[in-house]
C-alpha cells in the first residue's frame, strides 16, 4: 500500500505492505541507517524513534500507522550540521563504547527532555528503559544531566 | 667483514621478529608436545600473567599504513573495533612514532586483501597490549623510510632533516609525507630505529575522546548490519531451536511461495530463503518445515548434575603444598560452594554478514572478531582460495567473545553463490539467543584452614566448568589436539588461580565437563565465576578470624616486588579511596573484592542496600593497574562497563533450559541491567605498575560479584553462593 509520511522534515511516500515494521522502511527503503535492529519485539529501545515528537520502538510499529506522521530519527535530530544538544552531551562524556545502541539512547534522552525538561536521576531511571550492552548507563545519565544544562533547563 | 656484521645483525633482527610472528603458538605447541608437563604447568601457572605474542605480519610498515597525497595517513588496523577503544589508543600509538597530530591519522579496518591480517582473533583484551610494541615499531620505521625518501628528494642528509606535523623540512626546503611516498615505488626496510621514550609521548597516556565519537553520535551507518551493496538480497536460514538435535525432512514448497522470495536455498548444512526484504525472507523462513530428531532429552537439572567438581576431566592447575586435609595442627576447615550459570552474551547487534559472490570471488562485510579465519573458512566451504576470499570487517555493535563464530559468513556466501546476487543473513534475537555460544555454567568447592591465630594455613579452588576454548573457532588447531596437550581449558581457569601465595599451601584444581549445547569466550572468561567463588570464601574466612577484610587479604598477597605487590597495591588503593569499612551503616554497607586477570589486578569496593528485597549498588570505587594507560579516559570507559555488565551478570542474568529449549530468548525476561541498576558513582583509580600496557577489556569483571555479596553478607549476614545473586 502507498503509506505518505514526513521524514526528518522532507515529506516521503513509500510502497510497502502495510504491517512492514517502520524500522526496515526506514532502515532499507529509506537507507538510512541510524536505527537500529536489536531485538525486534519492542524489548531493547536500539530502533527509537520519534513519531509526532514521542518515543517509538519502531521495530514494532507497523508502516501503515504513519501515514501523515511525522518522523525523525537520529540523522534528523540535530539541524542539519549542528548536533541536537542531547548529541552534543553525549560527545562531551563520550558515552558510546560499541555504539550500537546510543542512538536509541539519544532518541529517548531528547523525547523525554521535551517532556521533563530537568530530570532527576529517578525520572531519568522511570524512562531510560533501553538497553546497552556495553553497559555506558553511567556515562549516559552524566551525558542526560548535561544535556538538560545545555538546553538551559537547570 | 661489513658483510659479516650486516648478516650478524639481520639474524638478530629475525629473532626478535619472531617472538611477534604468526608461528608464535605452533612454536608453542610444537614446545608442549616436548616438554609436556613443564609446559602445562608454565601455562597454567602464566594464566593470569601470561600475554600470547600478536601473531600477524610486523616487518613491513606498508601494509599497516597508507600516506596519501593530502599528507594523511590511515592506519590499517588488523583488530576489529567493538567499542574498547582500540581504535583511538592505536591511532595515539601511531601518532607518537610518526610524529603527527592526531587528526592526520585516520584508523580503519584492514581488509584481508590488504594482507595486514590476524590470523587469529580481536580478544583476549589484547589489542592494544598486544600491538603496543610491534605497531610502534611499524610506525618508527615507516618515519624513518620517510625521512630517507625525504633526505634523497631534497638533497639533503638525514641528519639535516627535522619533522613537524608530518611536515620533513631541511636545507631550507620542506615536503609533507604526502609528498615524500608519491611516485616511490620501491621501499628500503631498516632495521628498527630506537622508540620514543614514555617522556616523548604527545599523545599516549593522555585521555584523548575517542576518535570515532562522531560517527556514534551521529548515527553513521558504519557496523556490519549497516552494510549494504548495490541489488542485495535477505537471507533468512533455519536454526535450531533445540539442543542435541537433528533437523530433517524439509518442506520448503509453502516457503517459496511466499512473497518476495527469490530462491531457497539447499545446501549442505543448512536450508535458507533468500528474498528481496528481511521481513519477506523472514516470513518465508517461517513456513518451511521439518521435523526435529532429538537425540538426548536435557533440561536444566541434567546440566547442573553434569557440572559438578569431580566430573569430566580433571586438571591440576596449582599445587602448592598439602591438600587442606592433610594439613596438621590446630585449626578450623571451612568449605562452601559456589554456582554460576549459563550466560548469554546479548550483544545488541545481531550476528550477521553481507556476502557477494562473483566469478569465484566472494566479498564478505560483517562484524566479526575473527577476520581471517572467516576468510580461511568461506574460502573452504565453497572450495576455493582463500585469496579469492576478501573480508571487509566493520564496526562490531559489540563483540564479549559472541564473534568469534561466524555462521552467517558462510551461510551467506553459498546463497549469494545460488541467488548471482549479493546477499545479506543475519540472525533475529529468538535465533541469536538460542544458538548462542555462551557462557558455561560453572561450579566451585572451597576449602581452606584457619590457624588458631587467624590465618589461612591452606586453600582449595576446586571447580568444574564447561569448555570455554576447545570448540571455538579462535584456535587454528583441532580441539582435541589442543586439549590433550594443556589438559585444562586455559580459558575457563582464568581467575581460577590462587593469588594468596602468601599461604604456604594452596591448590586449584579444574573439572572440563562436556555439555550438549555450544559454550565459548565470554568477556572475561572464567574470571567472573572464579573470582566470585574464591574472593567470596576469603570474605567468609575473614568474617570467621575476626579480621577486616582488606587487612586480612594484605595477610596473604606477597610483598614480591612483582605480582603480589602490585595485588596489594590496588587492594590499598582501592579501600583508601572508598574509605572501606566492614561496619554497615544506616541501611547501607560496603563490599571488598580484588582479582588478577592476564596481569591486570583490579580491586573494587562495593556500597549497597536493600531495596524491595533486591540489591543495589550505589557506588564502586575501583583500583585498577593495567600498567601504561595509553588512553586513561578510555581505560576508565572500560572499567566502568566491566563494573556495570558484572553487575548484569552477577544480579540478574540466567538461561534456563527445559525439553532441550534454552530460554528465554528475548531481552526482559533475560534479565539485565538497566539505567536504575547502573550504580550513580563509580571512582576509578588507575596505577602503573608495569612499564607496558597490560589487557583492560576484561580483567576489571573479576571482583565486582565478590565485592557486592561480600557487601550483602554484613548488611544482612547471608552469604550469596549463586549467581545471579537473589535474595530468596
Ligand atoms: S529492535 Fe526495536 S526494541 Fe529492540
Ligand atoms: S555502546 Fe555498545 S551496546 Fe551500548
Amino acid at each position: 500500500m502507498q503509506i505518505q509520511f514526513t521524514i526528518n522534515g522532507k515529506s516521503q511516500s513509500v510502497d510497502v505492505d502495510g504491517k512492514t515494521p517502520l524500522l526496515w522502511v526506514v532502515r532499507d527503503v529509506l537507507n538510512l541507517k541510524g536505527t537500529k535492529f536489536g531485538c525486534g519485539k519492542a524489548a531493547c529501545g536500539a530502533c527509537t524513534l520519534h513519531v509526532d515528537g514521542e518515543a517509538v520502538r519502531s521495530c514494532s510499529y507497523p508502516i501503515k500507522f504513519a501515514e501523515g506522521k511525522k518522523i525523525t530519527t537520529i540523522e534528523g535530530l540535530g539541524e542539519g550540521d549542528n548536533l541536537h544538544s542531547v548529541q552534543q552531551a553525549w560527545k562531551e562524556e563520550i558515552v558510546p563504547q560499541c555504539g550500537y545502541c546510543q542512538p536509541g539512547f539519544m532518541m529517548a534522552t531528547a523525547a523525554l527532555l521535551e517532556k521533563i525538561p530537568n530530570p532527576t536521576d529517578e525520572d531519568i531511571d522511570n524512562n531510560i528503559v533501553n538497553i546497552c550492552r556495553c553497559a555506558t548507563y553511567y556515562r549516559m545519565r552524566k551525558a542526560i544531566h548535561r544535556a538538560a544544562e545545555i538546553n538551559g533547563a537547570t | 667483514m661489513a658483510e659479516e656484521i650486516k648478516t650478524r645483525k639481520k639474524g638478530i633482527r629475525r629473532r626478535k621478529f619472531l617472538k611477534y610472528s604468526g608461528v608464535g603458538l605452533g612454536l608453542m605447541i610444537g614446545g608442549v608436545y616436548l616438554t609436556r608437563h613443564m609446559w602445562r604447568r608454565a601455562i597454567f601457572e602464566g594464566a593470569e600473567t601470561m600475554l600470547p605474542p600478536y601473531g600477524g605480519e610486523t616487518g613491513q610498515p606498508m601494509i599497516w599504513f597508507q600516506v596519501t597525497p593530502d599528507n594523511k595517513i590511515k592506519l590499517l588496523s588488523p583488530k576489529v573495533e567493538m567499542g574498547q577503544g582500540t581504535f583511538t589508543s592505536l591511532a595515539q600509538m601511531a601518532a607518537d612514532e610518526l610524529e603527527v597530530d592526531m587528526d592526520r591519522i585516520e584508523v580503519v579496518h584492514a581488509d584481508t586483501d590488504s594482507g595486514n591480517i590476524d590470523p587469529m582473533s580481536t580478544g583476549g583484551s589484547l589489542s592494544v597490549a598486544g600491538l603496543w610494541q610491534p605497531l610502534r615499531e611499524m610506525a618508527a620505521t615507516l618515519r624513518e623510510m620517510l625521512k630517507t625518501k625525504a633526505a634523497e628528494k631534497l638533497g639533503v642528509a638525514v641528519s639535516a632533516l627535522s619533522l613537524a606535523n608530518g611536515v620533513i623540512t631541511g636545507g631550507g626546503k620542506s615536503m609533507t609525507y604526502g609528498e615524500v611516498v608519491e611516485g616511490v615505488t620501491d621501499w628500503e626496510i631498516p632495521d628498527v630505529p630506537p622508540l620514543k621514550d614514555r617522556k616523548d609521548h604527545k599523545y599516549i597516556g593522555k585521555p584523548i575522546p575517542r576518535i570515532d565519537l562522531h560517527d556514534k553520535v551521529v548515527g553513521a551507518p558504519i557496523f556490519g548490519m549497516d552494510a549494504s551493496m548495490p541489488g542485495m538480497l535477505y537471507g533468512s536460514v533455519v536454526r535450531s531451536r533445540l539442543i542435541d538435535t537433528d533437523m530433517s525432512n524439509f518442506d520448503v514448497s509453502e516457503a517459496e511461495k511466499m512473497p518476495g522470495v527469490v530462491k531457497v536455498v539447499k545446501s549442505d548444512g543448512f536450508v535458507g530463503v533468500v528474498a528481496k526484504s528481511f521481513t519477506e525472507a523472514d516470513n518465508a523462513r517461517r513456513k518451511i518445515k521439518f521435523d526435529y530428531n532429538i537425540k538426548k532429552d536435557w533440561n536444566l537439572s541434567d546440566i547442573e548434575e553434569a557440572i559438578k567438581v569431580g566430573n569430566g576431566r580433571k586438571a591440576v592447575i596449582q599445587k602448592e603444598g598439602e591438600a587442606v586435609e592433610d594439613i596438621d595442627g590446630e585449626g578450623e576447615v571451612l568449605e562452601m560452594e559456589f554456582r554460576s550459570p549459563i550466560g548469554a552474551h546479548a550483544q545488541i547487534e545481531p550476528n550477521g554478514a553481507l556476502a557477494h559472490y562473483e566469478d569465484g570471488k566472494v566479498t564478505l562485510m560483517l562484524s566479526t572478531q575473527v577476520v581471517g579465519i572467516t576468510r580461511n573458512e568461506v574460502a573452504d566451504a565453497l572450495g576455493i582460495d582463500a585469496e579469492d576470499v576478501n573480508v571487509i570487517p566493520t564496526y562490531l555493535g559489540g563483540g564479549f567473545g559472541r564473534r568469534l563464530h561466524t555462521p552467517n559468513a558462510i551461510q551467506a556466501a553459498i546463497m549469494s553463490k545460488e541467488v548471482g546476487k549479493p546477499v545479506k543473513c543475519f540472525f533475529d534475537r529468538k535465533q541469536e539467543f538460542q544458538n548462542d555460544t555462551f557462557r558455561p555454567p560453572t561450579h566451585h568447592i572451597m576449602r581452606g584452614k584457619l590457624s588458631p591465630e587467624g590465618k589461612i594455613v591452606g586453600l582449595e579452588h576446586n571447580f568444574a566448568s564447561g569448555d570455554t576454548m576447545f570448540n571455538s573457532a579462535i584456535l587454528p588447531v583441532s580441539s582435541g589436539t589442543l586439549e590433550n596437550m594443556l589438559s585444562a581449558d586455559i580459558g575457563s581457569i582464568r581467575g581460577g588461580a590462587i593469588m594468596y601465595r602468601g599461604i604456604e599451601n594452596h591448590r586449584a584444581t579444574y573439572y572440563h565437563v562436556d555439555l550438549p549445547f555450544a559454550t565459548s569466550f565470554w568477556r572475561s572468561l572464567g574470571l567472573l565465576a572464579n573470582a566470585f567463588a574464591i574472593e567470596s570464601f576469603i570474605d567468609e574466612l575473614a568474617i570467621k578470624a575476626g579480621k577486616n577484610p582488606v587487612d586480612f587479604r594484605l595477610d596473604h598477597l606477597l610483598d614480591d616486588g612483582a605480582y603480589g605487590t602490585r595485588i596489594r597495591n590496588v587492594v590499598k588503593a582501592c579501600a583508601e579511596k572508598s574509605g572501606y569499612t566492614d561496619k554497615p551503616s544506616g541501611d547501607r554497607a560496603m563490599g571488598f573484592a580484588a582479582s588478577i586477570d592476564a596481569g591486570s589486578p583490579c580491586a573494587h569496593a562495593v556500597e549497597v542496600s536493600i531495596v524491595d528485597n533486591e540489591i543495589k549498588v550505589h557506588k564502586v570505587v575501583a583500583a585498577f593497574d593495567c600498567g601504561i594507560a595509553v588512553n586513561p579516559d578510555q581505560v576508565r570507559a572500560q572499567v566502568e562497563g566491566c563494573i556495570c555488565m558484572g553487575i548484569s551478570a552477577s544480579l540478574f542474568e540466567k538461561m534456563d533450559l527445559k525439553d532441550n529449549k534454552l530460554y528465554p530468548t528475548i531481552y526482559g525476561p533475560y534479565q539485565m541491567a538497566l539505567m536504575k541498576d547502573s550504580p550513580k558513582e563509580i571512582e576509578t583509580i588507575l596505577i602503573e605498575g608495569a612499564d607496558v600496557p597490560l589487557p583492560v577489556g576484561e580483567p576489571p569483571l573479576g571482583p565486582i560479584g565478590a565485592a557486592i555479596g561480600n557487601a550483602v553478607r554484613r548488611l544482612t549476614g547471608k552469604r550469596l553462593t549463586e549467581l545471579p545473586m537473589k535474595l530468596t
